[in-house]
């Protein structure tokens, strides 16, 4: 046993604490230079897309090449049909998937369609732009909302189905007992009980998938395809409004790269605005009466 | 709740234990067994309606299944007529000239291998720093924010992307980044010819961004689930923090953070928009990344619209069928590694 008095605490070497010094300036400087370009863009966004910004642009279709004015009025509407199709198409299954995942899926096919939906999830959105083409255009022979509706549908499925499934799975047991304990049937109980208290956490999910197709663009290309008037059929080609910003942006024309910034930034402010009211809701807890 | 029911009797007992149990302790006191009896026998049992419930559920379930089946199905009939004409010439030929029908992907495939791998190389360094700095470094209360920031990035549409790609970051690459490489890496043919800004470069760079927060949200849920005791049991031996980092985490979340790349790649390959803005979109195969280039997912959305003749489109078709598989693999692989770490709880959602 050497003398107690004697042990000292060594000295970090030199080099021991130059490389703790380089970690920790590296793990800043990495921090840091992913924030720039976010807010690169943003401030873009704003310096440019707030100058081409008015009254017009929101309410008037686009004019003709050369002609100054007009606006994305149609693509926003447009938008907002082809996400009507593709929510009603994709947020029932995706719920109902998420039900049966959390409710029945503690098995061999449950954990075969919760990798199925993974599959689906890392499909690139520019092939199932072309499985929807295949499946509606093709038959139609006309490019049309229901086929952009389809697709972004597709693609909110795997999504919402597993946002669904770990909030139904973080509703405590005792409260299906509890529902099921007073004679409530099986469904009932799901719908009305676990549902219900997961709701806010379903919607949350919802709304990220929402959020995440809203700005998709590959699978409209060639589905919706774009429209210069106003068009409220679904079986006719439809503007969209990140379609208009792509064909705008790689026009030779300025007046139409200014439209497509003031396109791009009321794009953003849409998606962030779902981000930001999602994570209000998240912070203030994801379950009613629960937890 | 019913225990008598054939139907409800297997359910709960996988998914309620404790429901399972305490029916089984009512049943052995008669008066319970007795309201039970009156529960099954009075008219409107729960027994038909769930069911038709469990019917309809499962149903949308099997529907995600026959979706993915649907995407193989259509993918491979539509590009029959290229697969019979080419065969695996397709995927090693040079040439691409629809006027005369003559089709080879290769410009395409090294378009994509490129600007992914020039992507995972950017982002790869910054987002596991961006993720050890959220676990280990940085104080609490900014670790949220960050958090927050970083998922942000990940909500920016594609086009938004290539917007700003095309009108910010090109003539950036222009001006100021692109002639002092050229003067001082030129002699590697990597950096040398025409300088537009857009172009391979610029696509890989626009994809590093793009993939950062995936891999870095996914490199931090891994970090999390290294489990605490090994950061205290490597501080305890005197280490400092980055000494505490590199062999009490980093090490123990290295196949996980290897999954957490191959997603990240997997998003890459499959990116389109913002790549077709920014790459140049020429069908060639050029050493200098200075140089345009082209890939699988932008030739499908520039030339699907206008693809004139069943063979232009099937050979389209078939190269979106190649994205298909190889996305799949990607993917399935990142996922068994990830999962490996973290247990399955992961989300693993691009």
């Amino acid at each position: 046993m050497p003398d107690p008095d004697k042990i000292r605490p060594s000295k970090l070497s030199i080099w021991r604490k130059l490389a703790n010094a380089n970690a920790t300036i590296f793990a800043v400087g990495a921090a840091i230079l992913v924030l720039v370009p976010l807010l690169a863009i943003f401030v873009y966004l704003l310096i440019k897309g707030v100058g081409s910004l008015n009254w017009a642009f929101i309410t008037q279709t686009p004019k003709p090449v050369g002609e100054p004015g007009g606006g994305m009025a149609n693509a926003m509407i447009g938008s907002g049909l082809i996400l009507l199709i593709a929510s009603t198409i994709g947020i029932p299954v995706g719920i109902g998937c998420g039900i049966f995942l959390a409710e029945y899926g503690r098995n061999r096919f449950g954990d075969f369609v919760r990798f199925t939906a993974d599959v689906l999830n890392g499909v690139p959105s520019i092939v199932i732009g072309i499985v929807a083409y295949s499946l509606v255009v093709l038959q139609q022979k006309h490019f049309s909302a229901y086929s952009g509706g389809l697709a972004l549908g597709i693609m909110m499925v795997p999504t919402v189905a597993r946002a669904t499934e770990e909030m139904l799975l973080m509703v405590p047991n005792s409260i299906r007992e509890a529902a099921l304990g007073l004679g409530i049937p099986k469904w009932r109980t799901t719908i009305s009980i676990t549902l219900r208290t997961a709701s806010a956490g379903v919607i949350t999910g919802c709304m990220l998938a929402f959020a995440r197709v809203a700005g998709e663009t590959a699978p409209l290309l060639f589905t919706a395809f774009g429209n210069q008037y106003w068009n409220l059929n679904p079986n006719q080609p439809t503007a969209a409004l990140p379609l208009q910003v792509f064909v705008y942006a790689i026009s030779p024309f300025d007046e139409w790269h200014k439209q497509a910034w003031a396109g791009a930034l009321i794009l953003i402010l849409m998606i962030v605005a779902a981000v930001a009211a999602v994570r209000i809701v998240t912070s203030h807890g994801m379950l009613k009466g629960a937890s | 709740m019913n225990p008598t029911d054939p139907i409800e009797s297997q359910q709960p007992i996988a998914s309620v234990p404790s429901l399972a149990q305490t029916s089984t302790e009512r049943k052995t006191t008669t008066r319970v067994s007795a309201l039970i009896r009156i529960r099954t026998q009075i008219p409107g049992s729960s027994k038909i309606p769930d069911a038709l419930f469990r019917v309809i559920i499962a149903l949308t379930a099997i529907s995600v299944f026959v979706i993915v089946v649907l995407i193989v199905f259509e993918l491979i009939d539509k590009s029959k007529l290229s697969l019979h004409q080419f065969g695996i010439g397709f995927f090693y030929g040079r040439d691409w000239d629809p006027v005369n029908g003559d089709f080879g992907a290769l410009p395409f495939i090294y378009g994509t291998v490129v600007s992914s791998v020039l992507a995972l190389i950017l982002a790869v360094p910054l987002s596991v720093g961006v993720a050890v700095y959220i676990t280990e470094m940085c104080p609490v209360s900014l670790r949220a924010i960050i958090s927050f920031l970083v998922e942000l990035l990940a909500a920016i549409p594609s086009v938004i992307y290539g917007l700003w790609g095309i009108f910010v970051l090109a003539p950036l690459l222009r001006v100021y980044i692109q002639p002092p490489l050229a003067k001082y890496l030129g002699w590697t043919g990597l950096f040398s010819g025409p300088q537009f800004g857009l172009g391979m470069l610029a696509a890989g760079i626009i994809l590093a961004i793009m993939i950062i927060p995936i891999v870095a949200s996914i490199t931090r849920e891994v970090l999390t689930a290294v489990p605490q005791n090994q950061r205290e049991a490597v501080l305890a031996l005197g280490a400092t923090r980055w000494e505490m980092i590199r062999m009490g985490v980093l090490r123990n979340a290295r196949i996980g953070i290897v999954g957490a790349i191959i997603l990240g790649l997997g998003r890459a390959l499959g990116e389109t928009m913002a790549v077709t803005m920014v790459i140049g979109n020429r069908p060639e195969i050029a050493k200098s990344l200075f140089a345009p280039g082209y890939t699988m997912a932008s030739v499908i959305a520039n030339e699907f619209s206008e693809a004139t003749g069943d063979l232009y489109l099937s050979a389209l078709v078939e190269i979106g069928l190649a994205l298909f598989i190889v996305t799949l693999i990607v993917n399935a692989l990142a996922r068994l590694l990830v999962w490996s770490i973290t247990g399955g709880t992961a989300r693993v959602s691009a």
